[in-house]
């Protein structure tokens, strides 16, 4: 397995990676980004990780989750607690975060996961709502007012960490025997049963997964914006990281950073519009929707062999 | 494989159409930049939620402040002669919007002050990078008390100021109100268990009244939203209330104020500025229901001073609707930025903010406005009694 792992094609992904990471450390530190790219670029980083983790439920097992911003409010709200109120490190906090926000989809998922398409929606969907509520009416973490003071310890080098380690988890995860299973569970989930697959285990594993990643997400944003509220994490939270997952295209990993990436591009850009931001957002989505129903990479990834060799037999590591 | 440079080129095209949008956005700060260089101009940021679920006051407070700015280049500017030129971001209500516009604003737009954003949340996230780049910001109508003060040092945030009066400030108002005016020694108090705002109001009107010589006689706590309250209202009436103190939102208070005219119920009901919507007297069913009820507000539109009547005149020529406490006060925190300016002498940010911090006696349409230690305003606070579905001004009491 060696060789396959240290190919040429591996190794120019991870100088790729490497690249970007100095680039923009060193331009941050010789100060060519301005404070407001500097916000953008952790929006960015944050909403890739929510898009990639939202996928491997959505796009990969196939269940249509609108919660996920009730776990980023879970990792937000713990990271937050340790780092503010109990002066624990930010990894320390960042992991317990993760997996607080990991047991709550375990907790969610398995009486949920036995619903399907609309009814699992609604279920999730009241689940990031009461998430909100708890948080309106717990009196430890601020109530409606929320946390305010938590320390800014989310940096470039977190961010791109943890975005990267995602975004690898999550594709090394997707080519792996589990990562089929869950893919054959979003194909067809009685054939995938016949088969052997137990389909339980296999969409709270994702389930799990993807919420650990939005923990992450959470205590990252709860790190860098200074503060946090119940009315952060409403419902539109989730629909818009839903947005750009289905934008990206259900099930493609690279989809879903191009859309993440593109979002937070438009918001950034259209924020002197206005009222009419909210049209253009709204026409941007019709238009990709009309035009590519499946998103801007269906299902397929965005992979080095097709840019180098240009030769369509070679499929990438996902297949089709 | 054709289909790949396909999606590629559809996905250029797309961000091209992206670019385009934002180069034009560009276009138009960048020729505010030169306006800086020209001297002749003052970039004032507005920050506001433009969209989302909160757009209304943010549309409605902007707009007060653009009129208010027009009006001001009009008579000649700032500083003998100076245009003020404000630029206008939307933050959607998200925190983290709310702060990458501020910094777009200090940063790229060279603004000397930030006005916005209504709400206490993004207020708080923009003034983050206020403090940052030492830009003094002020809300209209941020009324949580860490808006300006940090409630772990307890320290005052050096560029944090605001124009309306805080929750606390309302409660105290109203119990004096209570009991010196309407004589009440007995209340009950009906407040939303689900919402920050009515319990801190709950909790500083029960104290104060108790302080101010009253006794109070029934709790009742509900949830937003519910339907009936008779139960509550039932309890209420057998302990003898003879004042019901309501601090909650029009949608809860009409419901509230119906059914306990329907149980004869006739004692004087009191709120705050929640209250304050034209639909109160459609959920109170009827006009006549809301007779003898009073609430603490930011202004009355029925006051009679003559710049706020100009204002309200002004507005609805201009926007063709009627101004709402937001309006109101984001008319305020536009004048009193030029003020403040022309107090400074000078457009530099530092000295501004001093002259912010150093506010006396100003003129407001809303009241007069000083500001304290603590930055918050003192000023009037309007009591309303509603006459046959009118807002009238009972009265007005500083605090």
């Amino acid at each position: 397995m060696i060789e396959v792992r240290f190919n040429k094609k591996n190794l120019i992904v991870l100088a790729g990676v490497i690249l970007i990471y100095f680039l923009v450390y060193g331009l941050q530190a010789v100060g060519v980004i301005s404070a407001f790219q500097e916000i953008n670029l952790m929006m960015l980083g944050i909403n890739i990780i929510l898009a990639v983790s939202l996928n491997l439920i959505v796009g990969f097992t196939g269940q249509l989750a609108l919660g996920h911003a009730g776990f980023m409010a879970v990792g937000a709200y713990v990271a937050a607690i340790l780092t503010t109120n109990l002066n624990q490190p930010f990894p320390v906090a960042l992991l317990a975060g993760a997996f607080s926000a990991a047991v709550a989809g375990i907790i969610i998922g398995l009486p949920t996961l036995r619903l399907r398409g609309d009814y699992l929606a609604i279920a999730t969907l009241g689940f990031g709502e009461i998430i909100r509520g708890a948080a309106n009416n717990i009196n430890y973490i601020g109530g409606a007012a929320g946390m305010i003071g938590i320390p800014q310890l989310t940096n470039w080098t977190w961010l791109y960490v943890m975005m990267v380690l995602t975004i690898l988890v999550i594709t090394n995860f997707i080519n792996s025997t589990h990562g089929r299973a869950c893919v054959a569970i979003r194909e067809n989930e009685i054939a995938a049963e016949t088969m052997g697959i137990n389909t339980t285990y296999y969409k709270v594993l994702a389930f799990a997964m993807g919420a650990f990643f939005a923990g992450i997400a959470g205590a990252l944003y709860a790190h860098y914006f200074y503060l946090i509220q119940p009315n952060t994490f409403t419902f539109f939270r989730s629909f818009d990281i839903l947005v750009m997952v289905v934008f990206g295209g259900l099930g493609s990993i690279t989809g879903s950073i191009i859309a993440a990436a593109g979002i937070t591009f438009v918001n950034a850009a259209l924020q002197d519009l206005a009222v009419l931001r909210m049209v253009i957002y709204a026409v941007l989505l019709i238009i990709i929707m009309v035009f590519r129903p499946q998103g801007l990479m269906g299902n397929k990834e965005f992979t080095l062999d097709r840019w180098l060799k240009k030769r369509g037999a070679v499929s990438g590591p996902t297949g089709n | 494989m054709g289909s790949v440079k396909k999606v590629a080129l559809k996905a250029l095209a797309l961000f091209m159409a992206a670019a385009l949008i934002a180069g034009c956005g560009q276009q138009k700060s960048g020729s505010d930049k030169q306006g800086v260089a020209g001297a002749n101009t003052i970039n004032i940021g507005v920050n506001y939620e433009l969209s989302g679920d909160v757009a209304t006051y943010g549309t409605n407070s902007k707009d007060a402040i653009l009129l208010a700015f027009e009006e001001i280049n009009q008579k000649g500017g700032v500083l003998g002669g100076k245009k003020i030129n404000a630029i206008v971001l939307d933050n959607g209500g998200k925190k983290e919007e709310a702060m990458s516009a501020a910094a777009k604003l200090i940063t790229e737009n060279k603004v000397v002050a930030l006005l916005g954003p209504a709400t206490s949340g993004a207020t708080m996230a923009a003034a983050t990078m206020a403090t940052k780049y030492k830009v003094p910001i002020i809300s209209p109508s941020a009324t949580s008390p860490d808006v300006t003060v940090d409630p772990q040092s307890k320290k005052v945030r050096d560029y944090v100021f605001r124009v309306c009066f805080i929750d606390p400030t309302q409660a105290i108002v109203g119990a004096e109100f209570a009991t010196k005016d309407l004589g009440a020694k007995k209340a009950a108090i009906i407040y939303s268990n689900s919402d920050e705002y009515s319990k801190g109001l709950y909790k500083v009107f029960k104290e104060e009244f108790v302080k101010d010589g009253g006794q109070v006689v029934a709790e009742e706590s509900f949830n937003s939203g519910d339907q009936d309250f008779r139960p509550a209202l039932t309890r209420v009436k057998d302990a003898g209330a003879d004042l019901i103190y309501v601090p909650a939102y029009y949608g809860d208070v009409g419901k509230i104020v119906n059914q306990a005219r329907e149980l004869g119920i006739k004692v004087p009901m009191l709120g705050a500025d929640g209250w304050d919507s034209p639909k109160l007297a459609e959920y109170a069913g009827g006009a006549a229901n809301l007779n003898n009820t009073y609430f603490t507000n930011h202004y009355a539109a029925s006051d009679p001073n003559p710049r706020l009547q100009a204002f309200v005149k002004a507005f609805k020529e201009k926007y063709n609707r009627e101004p709402d406490a937001f309006a109101a006060l984001g008319y305020d925190t536009a004048y009193l930025l030029v003020d403040a300016i022309e107090r400074a002498g000078s457009a530099d940010p530092e000295a501004i903010r001093n002259a912010l911090a150093s506010t006396k006696d100003f003129d407001g349409i809303t009241s007069k406005i000083t500001i304290d230690q603590n930055h918050n305003p003192v000023k009037d606070v309007a009591i309303i009694t509603m006459v046959d579905g009118k807002q009238t001004l009972k009265k007005k009491i500083t605090h």
